[in-house]
């Protein structure tokens, strides 16, 4: 049986009548008990990102008695969070997403003392938030803040709660723990951008991070209690459209840049640069490909002009809206190019413009002279031409 | 033997979640496997044949990093697994 991780903690402190009744189903079992039940109260646990994860999470952790909860976030609460992110509510869209939670928190356990920044994570700051918890939960969304993440928890000796999503796919870890491995160790390098789609590309069930973060809520009570399995070394993978889990094994890289015994990264580095962001947005510059307005397809459409419509999403996507014309999704344009007119004009679209442009991009090196991207597509149609148009 | 293909790569594997090739190793399956569906080139090996350093392979729960990377053996029944980095949690 693997090692409990362990963790130093302040002195535990003493309990009100309050809490031991309030904490009563913890406190009848050994695995917690009382000393469990004042080891929670004494905890600090960092929660980076309020949303998808964080929410389900630090809800949890709240309930459960976790003294102190830091919370991580700089956005505002938008309608089309509230399919997954549970500690916001209706009322609270155009709300920071930090008083949507710390309110819900405090409302949940007003025993925890819940700590905000409101901030992006940065290189600048991390060390300083990082430095007061013991247990950093990351439920962020992107590449860069990953790495950074884990690079900031490996440096201060933090254990690093690890769990991340994608459609009805989920990874559960727990990293940088002692003699444990890193998310270096399992990913030295991040993938190119824009080869991962983000949730917001690619979609997620709503349920998905519900499932993901309660693991990493639960791996975070373990650390803390000191009880059980923690997933040192082990990579939880969750298929929740199969319902199989499946569990891989994590070695410590030996040649790991941040945690291996020779350490090439010994402070926090530019994470952008590293996950290659800013080359990104100097290739979306280069690549650019030529466009029309939702406002000149409109007026062309009205005139009667000869427009080639191509709709380049999937086909699922037809049933929520569109402006019609003949659909192509984007990964069968190269088989299927030959379906189309080059001596016409196109007008290629999608939701946002995105995946519509990477299609002219294509179309225009296979020779089409006069193919177009619909800039910001139906959001862009929907908000300035046809308000009755439906936005997803 | 068996390979697993991930969600984000499906739509590159003619939407499949697992398919079965005829292999002696690991670095055979997955020649099949691209031989199979040319489209999982790129997201597996980059520009000079090896494979991608965020594309993790197991076989059945070992990274094959550990093992004899590609030059691994495999027998039936054998499980591989692809597994990319995401980074999803919003």
């Amino acid at each position: 049986m693997a090692k409990p991780a362990t963790l130093s903690m302040p002195p535990e402190p003493i309990l009100s009548n309050e809490e031991i009744l309030r904490y009563s189903r913890h406190l009848i079992m050994p695995e917690v008990g009382m000393e469990g039940q004042q080891r929670l109260k004494a905890a600090r646990v960092l929660c980076v990102g309020a949303g998808g994860l964080g929410s389900p999470l630090a809800l949890y952790l709240a309930a459960a008695g976790v003294g102190t909860l830091g919370l991580v976030d700089f956005d505002v609460v938008d309608v089309t969070n509230l399919q997954r992110q549970i500690i916001h509510s209706t009322a609270d869209i155009g709300r920071k997403k930090l008083d949507s939670a710390a309110e819900r928190l405090r409302g949940v356990n007003p025993h925890v003392d819940v700590r905000t920044f409101e901030t992006r994570l940065t290189s600048d700051n991390a060390l300083q938030i990082v430095r007061d918890f013991d247990i950093v939960v990351d439920g962020t969304d992107n590449f860069p803040t990953r790495y950074l993440v884990n690079d900031a928890c490996v440096l201060t000796g933090k254990l690093n709660v690890y769990g991340s999503i994608f459609r009805f796919e989920g990874q559960v870890s727990v990293f940088a723990a002692k003699d444990g491995p890193c998310y270096r160790c399992l990913y030295p390098e991040p993938p190119p951008p824009g080869l991962v789609p983000s949730c917001a590309e690619g979609g997620v069930l709503g349920i998905l991070p519900g499932l993901v973060g309660v693991m990493q809520a639960t791996e975070a009570v373990k650390l803390i209690l000191g009880r059980g399995e923690p997933l040192v070394g082990r990579l939880l993978l969750v298929d929740a459209l199969g319902m199989r889990f499946r569990e891989l094994k994590l070695r410590k890289n030996p040649e790991c840049p941040v945690c291996g015994p020779r350490p090439t990264i010994t402070r926090l580095v530019d994470y952008e640069e590293f996950c290659g962001v800013r080359g990104e947005e100097a290739q979306a510059e280069a690549g650019r490909v030529p466009e029309i307005q939702v406002e000149e397809l409109k007026r062309r459409l009205d005139a009667g002009e000869d427009v080639f419509l191509l709709d380049v999403r999937e086909p699922h996507e037809v049933a929520i809206c569109g402006l019609g014309g003949h659909l192509i999704p984007l990964g069968d344009i190269p088989k299927r190019a030959h379906e189309l007119d080059s001596s016409r004009p196109i007008v290629a679209y999608c939701r946002s413009g995105m995946r519509s442009a990477k299609a002219v991009a294509f179309l225009r090196q296979a020779g089409f002279r006069k193919v177009r991207n619909l800039a910001g597509g139906i959001l862009a149609w929907a908000d300035r031409i046809d308000r009755s148009m439906p936005k997803y | 033997m068996t390979v697993h293909i991930p969600t984000p790569l499906r739509p590159y594997a003619g939407k499949e979640a697992a398919i079965d090739v005829p292999a002696a190793t690991v670095g055979e399956a997955l020649s099949r496997l691209v031989e199979r569906h040319p489209d999982l080139r790129r997201h597996l090996y980059g520009e000079e044949g090896k494979l991608r350093s965020f594309v993790n392979v197991y076989l059945n729960d070992e990274d094959v990093r550990y093992l004899q990377r590609e030059a691994t053996p495999v027998k039936e029944g054998d499980a591989l697994s692809i597994v990319p980095s995401i980074a999803g949690g919003r």
